[in-house]
């Protein structure tokens, strides 16, 4: 995501859903930086994705799958 | 795409609906309150993966769904005025009034038009000043702050010739009517992750300690689903009944606090009736007084409507986790997407749509 526009009420990004860039407003989101990602509803960033709370869950996660693989859990 | 691919990793996937048939000893009925979610689990087969006694049954969550007959009929009423564009999310375009739905007032002359956002309905009264236009703002709190963003920008900026017909609904009191009800199965919840992001989970933790049921608030790919029912298997075999967030990347206790701001500035909370449900008492947003002047109801002076739904429909029963889609005598029959008789065959994310989209044939 980029930011386009300074005023903080009216701060709006440039964000890439896949390769379609769409302009989002920022107005309820005004910790983030260029390169976050955003989840967005009906045209506003509603929330920044924290991404070390997500790669601290994905470990888990992974750690699950990776035993289930081996055979030491269900 | 990142945060979202490595939530459908099928391995993960199958190791959670493991554990889950380990811990289980006995049956568990769970329910997840959001559309978005019920749609998730239909499409990967989800209830599918899990052992046979942990029974999913589909919540309320689909706001197009609970929008009541009288509203989308004064919806159609107000887009075939003269000089009026009437602006609304798409999925409310096929939602059956009692005698058309607004694609058919479209067709019928009116200027009917899908916006992506409420703020795009506010540039087109910008750009159109002689004419009125009106936002049809339906949803649940996930989207009240940027409907509440539109009416505070028209008032700011002096936009006279925008308004909003206000069709705003509330998850926990819809909640509690289930845990109240004497007839209630459910014995915990998948809490919805998008509501959540914007009001954070303190009202959750209230409906948990009254009512002694588990809360798991949760993402909407099948691996967060997954985690979110093995997380209240494991409170439910233990005796627990906690609110816990497993959508961490997204939802914080205190939620957003800028978009509550708003809505509460724009918003204020009354009672409020929901299609197939009737009236839930304080489960609604209305306008402020300070904004008339952008409510649509006044703008137009609609007086107020009753319509009567179709008794065949047991809407009101599959909503509250007490019957299943295919227990109604019409379902698939007198009543499917293409032509529904209630609530929620009318979205893609109502419980009866779902269930005709995916499961009709298993």
């Amino acid at each position: 995501m980029n930011i386009l526009g300074d005023d903080p009420a009216f701060r709006s990004g440039s964000v890439d859903f896949c390769g379609v860039r769409k302009t989002i407003n920022l107005a309820f989101t005004p910790e983030v930086q260029p390169g976050d990602f955003v989840l967005v509803h009906v045209g506003f960033a509603i929330s920044r994705i924290d991404g070390e709370e997500a790669a601290r869950t994905f470990k888990y996660l992974e750690h699950i799958g990776a035993l289930a693989e081996e055979g030491l859990a269900p | 795409m990142r945060y979202v691919d490595e939530y459908r990793d099928p391995q993960i996937a199958h190791a959670l609906a493991g554990k889950v048939a380990c811990m289980a000893t006995r049956p568990w009925v769970l329910m997840e309150v959001c559309g978005g979610q019920t749609h998730t689990l239909m499409r990967y087969g989800i209830g599918d993966l899990l052992p046979k006694g942990i029974e999913l049954v589909h919540g309320p969550g689909c706001p197009v769904c609970v929008t009541p007959l009288e509203l989308i009929d004064q919806a159609i009423h107000i887009a075939g005025l003269p000089g009026v564009i009437f602006t609304s999310y798409g999925d409310m375009l096929r939602v059956p009034g009692s005698h058309c739905d607004l694609f058919q007032a479209r067709a019928r002359g009116a200027d009917v038009r899908v916006v992506y956002s409420p703020m795009d309905a506010l540039n087109i009264a910008r750009e159109n000043p002689a004419k009125k236009i009106v936002f049809f703002g339906v949803g649940f709190e996930t989207t009240a702050p940027a409907n509440a963003m539109a009416v505070w920008e028209a008032r700011r900026q002096g936009i006279a010739n925008f308004s909003m017909l206000v069709s705003h609904v509330l998850v926990p009191p819809a909640m509690r009517l289930i845990l109240e009800s004497p007839k209630n199965r459910v014995q915990g919840f998948i809490g919805p992750g998008h509501v959540c992001t914007i009001m954070g989970f303190r009202e959750y933790q209230e409906l948990a300690d009254e009512f002694h049921v588990p809360i798991v608030v949760a993402g909407f790919e099948p691996v967060d689903l997954l985690e979110a029912i093995s997380m209240l298997v494991a409170q439910l075999e233990e005796g627990r009944a906690e609110v816990e967030n497993q959508y961490s990347r997204s939802v914080e206790y205190k939620g957003n606090i800028a978009a509550q701001r708003v809505m509460r500035d724009v918003f204020t909370v009354a009672d409020r009736k929901w299609r197939g449900i009737g009236e839930i008492a304080q489960s609604g947003l209305v306008l402020r007084k300070e904004f008339a002047a952008h409510n649509a109801e006044r703008v137009f002076q609609l007086e107020s409507l009753f319509v009567e739904e179709p008794k065949e429909c047991i809407s009101a029963l599959v909503l509250q986790g007490l019957k299943k889609p295919v227990d109604c005598p019409a379902f698939g029959k007198r009543c499917t997407p293409m032509s529904p008789l209630g609530a929620p065959m009318v979205s893609a994310e109502g419980a009866c749509a779902a269930w005709y989209q995916y499961k009709r044939h298993a």
